[in-house]
């Protein structure tokens, strides 16, 4: 032994890591990830890996030469922002809005405030806003699956929720418009078109359980964000099935489990306590049910996250943990 | 249409007027009165707002020096003699001069001099150091290197030496605001007068172990071996616990004592030529011929 | 039966007890022994002997500087030869007593005979003296003089009184070896404890991944036949040895901030505490030998040992006599991973609390922090229920009054926030800072009332 080491304890340390728990989340993204290049076959493949090495590059590029403190680099964290932000897109994005999406992500909503840790907005959402505001035609028009196991022409089309939105504004009521659009709930789960996260459930909700096994993330958040959309839905259903979609159709369209899952889940954007992530997800899922409802948008889980994230200092104030003996 | 556009003027307007009156009644009932010297004395100050005065800030101090209505108990580190009289003359009262302070890192245990026992692996702080250990020397009251001083300096004066590993004073930028010093977990480092054009004399060692502990430590160590208050003409030097300290009031920087410290604790700076050692000692040794025939 | 465990936070450490299976042995001594005077909570403890003194083993060599403090023996027989400043093992310099040692002569009346002596003296005072004049500490870690601690203020009513065997520190194994090997005389030292408190219940709670001992301490108890002890299983948590903890797993109730375990009638003993209370009750023996486990992660299982020491001897002679520093080793520390003192000078000697000397390998060099990414990890870490994330960031703004609302002053400093962290901040060490400071300013504000 040369010179013993001295530091205060502790002298040991979990084996978790900032790195391994990125890698956990890529690993969690893999089955609808898998799921949706079968589906959307290159197209989607170049979307993923045009906003999965934009994002990675430019976060190293303004660590190191705009901000010039190369440690703010977080290569993993880049990544797993590269991912969702690709996986909010549909897969006709021409490869320079992604671009400008990944740009958005790193460069305004992540390394402006100080690169990891220091953002209030998810920067995958915030791109994604930043795109539907500025490109609403590519945003909204969504590729009908045709990848490697689909066999339809590639056709461009509203999703069911904006046909939904569309029919309702024109006077019809909701079994008229899936019926005109020859829409039934074996069609919506299976054909739906859609951005890469909103393809399949199951792969979905597969990766989250393996982040919950690995205790990556704690289940409150899109427990309260569903249950909260579940419930809304179910009484307004309920009062008026004729102008109010059911639990169902809200659950499993548009970005709600994609966002309930892993966009919601963000450690830096939502709050540290459990009940503190439980009114976050109530929030989330109450605007969301309200955008959807009477909103302008068809949709509205992004605009639910990126309202709720304003919100979370604030509740990271008021919900603290249950402190020993301070009964 | 126009109906739309009149009614929006005239509500707005309405409700403009409403506010401000609000607002104004508001101002009215919550004003504070305040003495007009107190704004002026805090522009006059330097604004650095850092506390080396011993208030909170400089309106802090402007608050206090108009109440007291004199200035014996505040006095502006960073502003010196200057904004002092500037103050002085708002409040029309008489102020002490001071003489200019600057930071002094008493410590010599470069890497060279002061070998390193054991490596810290700790938070990279002094304090969190400092309590945890007796650091990574054999010398118990040396700078423990982790710069908490330098992050306490708010005007970019300190700096770590990589070569030595000790924190520079920048003498240009330092206000001697005295917030290094309270940082400083083991007080290495002392306000001293800057002294004339910028020349001191000091001990840059206060390892109070005995001289062969202290030499084992740290080559460059002050052993308390006394020679430099034996030669000194002038009181200025007394050793305590195993130190030398030299009274930056009596020294009169003849440099007397830097020649013939035998471990070269007693540095000299700002003078314009090198010490030349054999000169002086040749002097003293005159000198106590002299005395003694 | 249920295990019984605390309710907020904590984590699971590789539990690493690799030298359990290695019995007890006496430890040789060494040519000098050096006695620190600081070796228990409060005041530091005054000399009573001379240089050139002769002294024997078990003799008064140092009285208590105050209320809290406590004697101090010499462990050895021999003669003093400095009385002077020393490097303890932090490289801080303390009072040493030297004692060059002479022969093995004990002082008179204590007894060195192996036999269990089960009768317990009806005297309260008797024992508390006995107690108090052999110097006995808390041995769980904090070295609390034991009179004290036994000795509940008027108005304040011992309900429980805990025996801690959770030995929940992972490496560590000496409480597991006296448990399994000194079990009678444990169980006796806790019927003296429970005399002392006024006859309440005692309970031995012992972590699940010591079946044998909690088998041993069973079959002792229902032997030994003494009234209201039992024996408790905890789940393997660290830290569940914890005071506080202990307290909440097996009586359900919480210390309130900056009170003490008796104000929920609620005294915390280690075992070895325990021991030491038996030896000096029945048997008249000063509190001048205890356990140690020398062990590793880069130390081979085989060179793993727990010795029966003096307390005195330099660290140094003991890993000598172990054979020698092992390659591989790093970091050497005094004290279980998680809340051990590294040992920066391996010629610092042996104080009463000593539990092991623990050789860690590269893979406990620290790895370079990164920034927050605010997973909470710390805060479901944390078994005071603070959130370390929070408590740094205001330690470094400096803000004191906002860390004593968030109740900086109740970190125990048990390090699960530090180990949780995935980048790696060192939240601890910034932390016991600001418990620090804030513990400060809650004692002047009490001694200005």
């Amino acid at each position: 032994m040369d010179k013993v080491i001295v530091s205060p304890s502790p002298h040991v340390h979990s084996p978790a890591s900032t790195n391994r728990i990125m890698l956990d989340v890529v690993i969690a993204l893999m089955p609808a990830i898998i799921v949706s290049i079968l589906f959307y076959g290159w197209s989607e493949l170049l979307v993923l890996a045009v906003s999965a090495v934009a994002c990675v590059g430019l976060e190293w590029l303004i660590a190191k030469f705009l901000m010039k403190r190369p440690e703010l680099f977080n290569g993993s964290s880049a990544l797993v922002t590269g991912l969702l932000l690709a996986m909010n897109l549909p897969c006709s994005t021409p490869w320079w809005v992604v671009v400008i999406g990944a740009v958005v992500a790193i460069g305004i909503a992540k390394m402006s405030f100080g690169g990891l840790g220091q953002n209030i907005f998810n920067p995958a959402i915030t791109a994604r806003v930043f795109l539907l505001i500025s490109f609403p035609v590519y945003m909204t028009s969504w590729a009908m699956p045709d990848g490697f196991i689909g066999s339809v022409d590639a056709v461009s089309g509203a999703t069911p929720l904006g046909l939904i939105k569309e029919g309702l504004k024109s006077g019809s009521t909701i079994p008229e418009i899936l019926s005109a659009h020859g829409l039934t709930a074996s069609t919506i789960l299976r054909d739906v078109g859609g951005s890469a996260g909103e393809i399949s459930a199951i792969a979905l909700l597969a990766g989250f359980c393996y982040l919950l096994i690995r205790k990556v993330v704690k289940p409150w958040i899109p427990l309260s964000i569903l249950g909260t959309i579940a419930l809304t839905a179910f009484i307004f259903h309920a009062i008026d099935p004729a102008h109010y979609t059911g639990i169902g159709f809200n659950l499993l369209t548009g970005g709600v489990l994609l966002g309930a899952l892993f966009m919601a889940t963000d450690y830096v954007t939502s709050p540290m306590s459990n009940w503190g992530g439980v009114i976050f997800g109530v929030g989330i899922g109450l605007i969301v049910m309200m955008i959807r409802y009477f909103g302008a948008y068809p949709e509205g889980m992004s605009f639910a996250i990126l309202i709720m994230n304003c919100f979370v200092p604030l509740i990271n104030r008021a919900f603290h943990q249950k402190k020993y003996g301070r009964a | 249409m126009s109906n739309t556009i009149i009614w929006t003027i005239v509500i707005l307007t309405v409700l403009g007027l409403l506010l401000s009156l609000v607002l104004f009644w508001v101002a009215r009932k919550f004003r504070v009165e305040e003495d007009p010297r107190i704004d002026e004395i805090e522009k006059t100050l330097p604004g650095a707002n850092c506390g080396g005065c011993g208030f909170a800030g400089c309106r802090a101090f402007a608050d206090s020096a108009v109440k007291a209505g004199n200035l014996d108990a505040n006095y502006c580190p960073v502003g010196g003699n200057e904004v002092m009289k500037q103050v002085a003359a708002i409040l029309g009262c008489e102020i002490k001069e001071a003489a200019p302070l600057v930071a002094v890192v008493r410590c010599n245990g470069s890497c060279a001099n002061r070998p390193r026992t054991n490596e810290y692996d700790g938070a990279r702080s002094c304090k969190v150091k400092a309590a945890l250990y007796g650091g990574d020397t054999g010398c118990l009251y040396g700078c423990l290197g982790c710069g908490d001083c330098v992050a306490a300096c708010q005007f970019g004066a300190l700096s770590m030496d990589p070569a030595t590993g000790l924190p520079v004073v920048d003498e240009s930028k330092c206000t001697a605001c005295g917030k290094c010093v309270a940082a400083c977990p083991k007080r290495v480092i002392e306000l001293r007068k800057k002294g004339p054009r910028g020349m001191r004399v000091y001990v840059s060692c206060i390892n109070k172990e005995k001289g062969p502990a202290a030499r084992k430590a740290c080559s460059a160590a002050c052993i308390g071996c006394g020679l430099c208050a034996k030669t000194c003409q002038h009181d200025a030097i007394t050793v305590t616990d195993n130190v030398a300290y030299i009274d930056f009031e009596k020294c009169k920087l003849c440099r007397e004592c830097e020649a013939v410290c035998p471990t070269g604790a007693i540095h000299g700076v700002g003078f314009p030529k090198e010490l030349d050692k054999e000169a002086v000692k040749k002097r003293i040794a005159e000198r106590k011929e002299v005395k003694n025939g | 039966m249920a295990k019984l465990t605390f309710s907020i936070g904590g984590i699971h450490p590789a539990d690493s007890k690799i030298a359990r299976e290695r019995k007890i042995e006496v430890l040789p001594l060494p040519d000098r022994v050096y006695v620190s005077m600081f070796q228990h909570l409060g005041a530091m403890a005054k000399p009573v002997v001379a240089v050139g003194d002769t002294v024997k083993a078990g003799q008064i060599i140092a009285e208590p500087g105050g209320f809290i403090s406590a004697y101090i023996h010499s462990p050895v027989s021999g003669t003093v030869r400095s009385i002077g400043p020393r490097k303890d093992l932090a490289g801080f310099m303390q009072m040493h007593i030297e004692i060059e040692v002479q022969g093995d002569e004990w002082a008179e009346g204590i007894d060195l005979t192996p036999e269990l002596v089960t009768s317990i003296p009806e005297d309260r005072d008797f024992i508390l003296d006995r107690i108090k004049m052999n110097g006995v500490v808390g041995l769980g870690g904090a070295t609390f003089p034991t009179h004290v601690k036994l000795n509940p203020p008027p108005g304040k009513v011992a309900e429980c009184l805990i025996l801690n065997g959770a030995e929940c520190e992972p490496f560590l194994t000496s409480d597991f070896r006296i448990l399994l090997e000194r079990t009678d005389e444990i169980v006796v030292g806790a019927a003296i404890m429970q005399k002392v408190l006024g006859g309440c219940p005692c309970v031995i709670g012992i972590e699940e991944n010591k079946p044998e001992a909690i088998a041993a301490v069973r079959a002792s108890v229902a032997r030994l036949a003494y009234p209201g002890i039992r024996v408790e299983v905890l789940k393997k948590r660290y830290p569940q040895g914890g005071e506080k903890q202990l307290i909440d797993a097996v009586m359900h109730r919480q210390v309130k901030s900056g009170g003490l375990p008796i104000d929920v009638g609620a005294v915390v003993q280690n075992v070895a505490t325990s021991l030491a209370v038996y030896e000096a009750v029945q048997k008249n023996k000063p509190l001048v030998t205890n356990v140690l486990t020398v062990t590793g992660d880069v130390l081979p299982a085989e060179k793993q040992h727990n010795y029966l020491f003096r307390i005195g001897v330099p660290l140094s002679f003991i890993a000598q006599y172990a054979g020698g520093v092992p390659e591989g080793a790093v970091k050497m520390v005094s004290g279980g991973p998680m809340m051990g003192k590294a040992i920066a000078n391996l010629d610092a000697t042996t104080v009463k609390g000593s539990s092991s000397i623990l050789y860690l390998g590269k893979g406990t060099v620290r790895k370079a922090e990164g920034p927050c990414i605010r997973c909470g990890r710390c805060a479901d870490a944390c078994p005071m229920g603070l959130e370390p994330f929070l408590l740094k960031s205001l330690y470094k703004a400096g803000d004191l009054a906002a860390l004593e609302e968030n109740a900086a002053q109740d970190c125990i400093e048990c390090g699960c926030c530090q180990y949780s962290c995935p980048s790696y901040i060192p939240l601890l060490d910034n932390i016991r800072m600001a418990k620090g400071q804030v513990m400060g300013v809650i004692r002047a504000r009490n001694a200005k009332k």
